[in-house]
């Protein structure tokens, strides 16, 4: 099983990588370092899906010399998918920090519990 | 040996950097809003005095609230049980997952799974049937180009919500609790903008037209080679932000406006849309399309992607100039 | 192929295209925009449902020049159509009912962006709901995700970016939950489109290969759906978010934002793996047991509810609750009382949300449950609206929610076991909660305050809430009185859904 890991080495750094951003998100109280923790996750599962792709010996899937065999290219489908995640990743991340902002000049302090704790008190 | 007069004044001008540190960048920055000094003050001892003021206010505020969480110990109870699920789950989801690696298939095997009829057809006929070269650029613009539309308008989702939550209007301040803080803080840095930094200007004139260049031709190349519209339009954003950080916002407002970004990603965006609609109609009633593809290696060809490489291109390029500035002032 | 089969495509291109071009207009413009877009996408909806109800068959609608799975596609059939009837009819009244309210809420200069995330929340629902592929799914749960997260924080008090704030951290765990299981899924089958996919879920669970990775798959779709709906114990977020928005916006999160995931699940239990391999993961009794659970306990916390629409909003968890658990029952009844169910509370929930707020404006804007007394002298429409909403979802028969709670009973007894006593419980228990809260708010509406007199006047209610609640009243009962109909043709669908 543990050589198992060793030769799907990229699968496995990304698994780690999923869950440490996995737990940054879930243990840690500061907002930024929340959102560091879901950015990770995030990378983690595009290099996961970026790595399925990979064929050993095949090249780039970019047509040089009029070569169009399935032998000479790795799989494009993976590397479109990641293309379209990182965007998505990408925006999610911008909102998230423009409410760090708001929520930093409304509360001056980026502790989720004590934000939460200070709006509890809030009238309606 | 005596220590040479130059040692002496050398040092000395470090030690007052070193201890007036603040008071050196407050003076060489411009300030947007005016503080005026009060009756028989100098300006040092106007900085001096805000400062001072700021820090004890600070200073309050961290005791009252240190006073409070330490007053709250059922909190700690329940904040200690939360710690020990999350590390219970994180544990078996690292557990679990990497069981789940173990019974995957091999890394780089030609006998994956995923490499089946759909990938074959890409590569064999995606130069035919797309005219790109690049078969991810086809992939992604021509064959599964609905989930693009969709890309682009998640950016212009995040987009308008940013500009909902960080945008400072004139009637702002009656809603805003962002804008009514920013009034009164006049210490916060987004009012500062650096003047007349010598070494950040002269690089920006050198660098910021090679680095648009380069944003140009990896969005014209996008169907040619590694490229396209995202990564060329994260590029010129670049530049843009290059080129705001070096000279100011009032320098750029010569040419690029928050009206300039909201017409700029209303007609790329349509236009996507419209040729995607297009491309989409004929498609499914069988109309034969008129778009010539082309000959494969040319930078005119492959159709409709390159139209679609510069919208998303400009979208991109304003978004991402967008975001930077709304974080950084409140307004495009 | 006929010209009303290109109306999806036109609803969810049209819709986007608007969406764009409210971004340069006025508050003025861009509401008329919306308004347009509902109706426009109301009016090719209902011609594609006629169609399909005619020929009683779904098609695949080609997005592009190549057929799926080179291409995108999306599919047409009985089931998306009627429901998506429903869903727009409710975002129709739900826009109109709280128009004039949402003006006064929400910045002058950033309406227009109210209007866009209305529009693109409304897209993702098209879109979500005629979807044939996996990642376009992820795509829009996303553009779902951040438009919902802006009507979550459009009132802008801090209570509102707190709430916010807590929806998005949730919902974020969810989507990435979803997409490492989407792309476990897509690695070992192979396929992005969903039909393909059950084709070879089926082989591997014949042969029994990669048995591991695809009970995870299942389980990390579920998990990151639920949380994304808010099943309990994942539903801390849900409260706060529902009750500190715009009237509108309260009532598109509950009945709009979380529908579409909930059909989306759906799709993937019953078009991608298959309800037999579910069943055979053992992935059912899980949701069964949450989905009891969040019965019980959002029932017991709207109880406890200061607000109203802290109350509405728990008793929304108590609902996602009953959709779960009959997902959970792992039968076709099961799966038809889930189907109607998120039908029906869509209706209600929207319904309730929207004469909560004109309720409480009606009585002088304290938001709290005990000043809705003699609430019926004062706004009788918005109380009718109420008490109807209320007794619906109490589950008095002739209204929709008792046809749920009556299916949900069936299946229970048909599979028997453990499973009829639980959900048997969990059914009568939440269903005298309910009717501990509901009508007992409902109830002091209906006497007047003796201590205040003058309280009892009636006040003026806006023209375009009083249209909203009259569509709402209108819709609820059309789906109880013809609901034998709009059953059998659900039913019908579903056959044809996989």
């Amino acid at each position: 099983m543990l050589s198992k890991l060793l030769t799907n080495y990229e699968e496995t750094v990304a698994v780690i990588l999923f869950c440490i951003g996995f737990s940054t998100m879930l243990l840690n109280k500061n907002l930024l370092k929340k959102i560091i923790g879901m950015d990770i996750m995030d990378t983690a599962v595009y290099l996961f899906l970026a790595s399925q792709g990979y064929i050993k010996g095949r090249t780039v899937p970019i047509v040089v010399d009029g070569i169009q065999s399935v032998e000479a290219y790795i799989n494009p489908i993976p590397a479109g998918l990641v293309l379209t995640g990182i965007v998505v990743s990408v925006s999610v991340s911008a909102l998230m920090l423009a409410l760090c902002i708001r929520l930093y000049y409304r509360y001056n302090t980026l502790n989720l519990d004590e934000i939460i704790a200070l709006a509890g008190k809030e009238e309606v | 040996m005596a220590t040479p007069e130059w040692f002496g004044k050398f040092k000395h001008r470090m030690a007052e950097i070193v201890e007036t540190e603040n008071d050196v960048l407050e003076r060489d920055m411009v300030r947007s809003q005016e503080i005026e000094p009060e009756k028989g003050e100098t300006e040092e001892e106007m900085y001096r005095r805000i400062r001072l003021e700021q820090e004890k206010q600070e200073e309050e505020e961290i005791a009252k609230r240190l006073h409070e969480w330490n007053s709250r110990n059922v909190s700690k109870v329940s904040r200690g049980v939360y710690c020990a699920l999350c590390v219970l789950i994180c544990v078996t989801m690292i557990a679990l997952l990497m069981y789940t690696v173990t019974t995957l298939p091999s890394f780089g095997s030609p006998d994956h799974p995923i490499n089946n009829e759909v990938s074959a057809r890409y590569i064999e006929k995606g130069l035919q049937e797309t005219g790109a070269v690049n078969i991810v650029t086809g992939m992604i613009l021509d064959y599964r180009a609905f989930d693009t539309l969709g890309e682009s308008t998640v950016l212009f989702t995040a987009a308008m919500v940013v500009l909902f939550l960080l945008r400072l209007d004139s009637g702002s301040e009656k809603y805003s609790q962002l804008a009514r803080s920013m009034k009164e803080a006049p210490h916060a840095d987004n009012f500062y903008e650096p003047r007349h930094d010598a070494i950040l200007q002269m690089t920006a004139k050198i660098l910021t037209p090679i680095i648009i260049l380069l944003g140009i031709y990896v969005v014209l190349n996008g169907h040619l080679s590694p490229g396209g519209g995202f990564s060329g339009g994260a590029i010129m954003g670049a530049g843009l932000i290059i080129y705001v950080t070096a000279f100011g916002f009032a320098d750029i407002r010569r040419f690029f406006t928050y009206k300039t970004y909201q017409r700029v990603v209303l007609c790329a965006l349509l236009t996507y849309a419209a040729s995607k609609c297009y491309s989409f109609y004929t498609g499914a009633n069988g109309i034969h399309s008129i778009i010539p593809l082309g000959t494969p290696g040319a930078i005119l060809s492959s159709g409709l992607i390159l139209v679609l490489n510069i919208c998303v291109g400009f979208i991109v390029t304003c978004t991402m100039y967008a975001f930077y500035a709304v974080f950084r002032k409140g307004e495009v | 192929m006929q010209f009303v089969q290109n109306f999806p495509f036109f609803c969810i291109l049209l819709t986007l295209m608007g969406a764009v071009a409210s971004s340069v207009m006025n508050s003025r413009m861009a509401r008329r925009t919306t308004l347009f877009l509902i109706l426009a996408d109301l009016a090719m909806n209902v011609s594609v449902m006629i169609y399909t109800l005619q020929t009683g068959d779904s098609y695949a609608y080609k997005m592009g020049h190549f057929p799926a799975p080179w291409g995108n596609e999306i599919r047409v059939g009985v089931l998306e159509t009627v429901s998506l009837t429903v869903f727009l009819l409710v975002i129709l009244f739900a826009f109109l009912g709280g128009m004039r309210k949402s003006e006064k809420e929400i910045e002058p200069t950033k309406y227009n962006i109210y209007c866009i995330l209305t529009d693109l929340v409304m897209l993702s629902l098209i879109a979500l709901v005629y979807t044939n592929d996996m990642f376009t799914a992820f795509v829009f749960i996303e553009i779902n995700t951040l438009a919902a997260a802006g009507l979550v924080m459009m009132r802008q008090g801090g209570r509102a970016l707190v709430a916010g704030v807590r929806y998005m951290m949730m919902n974020l765990l969810g989507s990435s939950l979803f997409l490492i299981g989407c792309v476990i899924l897509y690695t070992i089958t192979g396929h992005l489109l969903m039909v393909n996919i059950r084709e070879s879920v089926a082989a591997l669970a014949a042969t029994g290969q990669y048995h591991v990775p695809l009970t995870v798959v299942v389980s990390l779709i579920s998990v990151g759906l639920a949380m994304k709906c808010a099943l309990f114990p994942f539903d801390k977020w849900l409260p706060a978010a529902y009750s500190n928005s715009t009237p509108t916006g309260s009532a598109m999160l509950s009945s709009i934002v979380s529908k579409g995931y909930i059909f989306l699940l759906i799709k993937v239990y019953v078009r991608v793996i298959g309800f037999d391999v579910i069943r055979s993961l053992g992935i059912c009794d899980v949701l069964f047991i949450f989905g009891a659970i969040g019965m019980v306990a959002g029932s017991v916390n709207a109880t406890r509810a200061k607000t109203t629409r802290m109350m509405v909003a728990y008793s929304s968890v108590a609902q996602i609750g009953y959709i779960f658990a009959a997902l959970g029952l792992g039968s076709e009844m099961g799966v038809m009382c889930a189907l109607w169910h998120t039908l029906a509370h869509s209706a209600t929930k929207s319904m309730l949300f929207i004469s909560a707020h004109t309720l409480d404006h009606a009585s002088g804007d304290t938001h709290l449950r005990k000043d809705l007394r003699g609430a019926f002298y004062r706004s009788p429409l918005a109380a009718a609206a109420f008490t109807l909403g209320a007794v619906n979802l109490v589950g008095v028969p002739l209204l929709s929610v008792f046809i749920t709670k009556v299916t949900m009973a069936q299946a229970a007894i048909q599979i028997g076991g453990r499973h009829t006593v639980i959900a048997l419980c969990a059914l009568a228990i939440s269903t005298l909660l309910n009717a501990k809260y509901f009508l007992g708010t409902t109830m002091q509406m209906y006497i007047p305050d003796h201590e205040h007199p003058e309280r009892n006047a009636k006040v003026k209610i806006n023209f375009y809430a009083a249209l909203g609640l009259i569509g709402f009243i209108a819709l609820n009962l059309t789906l109880s009185f013809f609901a034998q109909g709009i059953f059998g043709a659900l039913l019908d669908g579903l056959a044809r859904f996989a």
